[in-house]
């Protein structure tokens, strides 16, 4: 089958403050992730392939500078673009659209997470993040991961293409999006991570 | 025996840190991120913590001294010195800096200031307890052990 099921999944961390960085790094990397971190969203975005100005397509979008992303997990509240516009603009491309994206905020606002989950956040996290959380990470990740390798198998199938068994990682550029059902979302629920937070 | 007492000692000095709400558990969160293999992080993390805790009081003294304050630049401050105090466990910290919020919300320039003295109180007291804590853990482990854990 050629999948590599022992290769580390990769979560791309957005935080414009140094200690939070710090900190994610720290809990992704003791629970196993690869981690990369970022300072803005714009830095993420450049990471990722995206232009800035939506609608702005990379000329090479299909390859070079692009990285493998399991997952992105970003603060709200940052200077320049927001958590909620990276999350807008993911779910917006339609070769980044099923990264999970899953949002971290230090102030517990109804309006603020609704909007976030309705955006398609997978989950939102009240600031400080613990190693508790890291595990609720995970499935996100490897739903992901299946529905990649699933729709590389149907793309494998439908171009009758040998590919010596060897998946390939990195993500195609959809040159058009394939007619799959919708994940189903998952239930909306704020996860607080300490109940100190009033 | 000399480790045992310093042991001791380090226990005797860490556990009133929690029991009057200076530090919280996402202190012991920290501590429990740290490893062989990362000996220092709380110790980094906190140091990133003074360096730009000393910044934000520097930037709230120069802004609230203004004629004309700017709240929401004052806001913006106390939100990120909020956050940093929240992510290593300076709760009392953390608890000025919500209230401070509030007074900036009501542009009342008087409320702010005596939240900027209470601030400084509050952030002197846990970088002094910090910074003695460190050195005692310093002596442990030159004293070859290892430090007690709370949890």
């Amino acid at each position: 089958m050629g999948v590599d099921r022992q290769a580390q999944f990769h979560v791309l961390a957005v935080d414009d403050s140094l200690i939070d960085r710090k900190l994610i790094e720290r809990l992704l990397t003791t629970s196993s992730y690869q981690v990369t971190t970022v300072d803005s969203v714009s830095k993420a975005l450049e990471l990722l392939g995206l232009r800035e100005e939506p609608g702005v397509l990379s000329p090479d979008s299909s390859d070079k500078n692009e990285i493998e992303v399991n997952l992105i997990i970003t603060d709200y509240c940052m200077p320049g673009m927001t958590g909620y516009d990276l999350l807008k603009r993911i779910k917006g491309s339609s070769s980044l659209k099923d990264i999970p994206v899953v949002i971290m905020s230090s102030e517990n606002v109804p309006s603020r997470i609704n909007r976030c989950l309705e955006g398609g956040a997978e989950e939102f996290f009240l600031k400080p993040m613990q190693l508790s959380d890291m595990t609720k990470l995970r499935p996100y990740m490897q739903k992901g991961k299946l529905k990649e390798e699933q729709q590389q198998q149907s793309q494998q199938q439908e171009e009758k293409n040998s590919n010596d068994g060897n998946v390939s990682h990195k993500r195609k550029a959809a040159m058009d999006d394939d007619d799959e059902v919708k994940p189903e979302k998952t239930r909306p629920r704020l996860s607080c991570s300490s109940s100190a937070y009033t | 025996m000399e480790l045992a007492n310093l042991q001791r000692r380090y226990l005797d000095f860490t556990s009133p840190l929690f029991h009057e709400g200076i530090l919280d558990n996402q202190f012991t969160q920290l501590q429990q991120l740290q490893d062989e293999s990362n000996p220092e992080f709380v110790l980094e993390v906190v140091t990133l913590f003074f360096d730009d805790s000393e910044k934000l009081l520097n930037e709230l003294t120069r802004t609230l001294d203004q004629q004309v304050v700017d709240f929401k630049k004052v806001d913006a401050h106390v939100h990120q010195f909020k956050g940093s105090s929240a992510s290593i466990g300076a709760q009392r910290v953390k608890n000025v800096c919500m209230a401070f919020r509030n007074y900036c919300e009501e542009m009342d320039q008087e409320g702010c200031l005596t939240c900027l003295q209470q601030l400084k109180q509050e952030y002197f007291l846990v970088k002094n307890k910090l910074e003695t804590l460190f050195k005692l853990e310093q002596q442990i482990v030159a004293a070859g052990g290892s430090i007690p854990m709370m949890w």
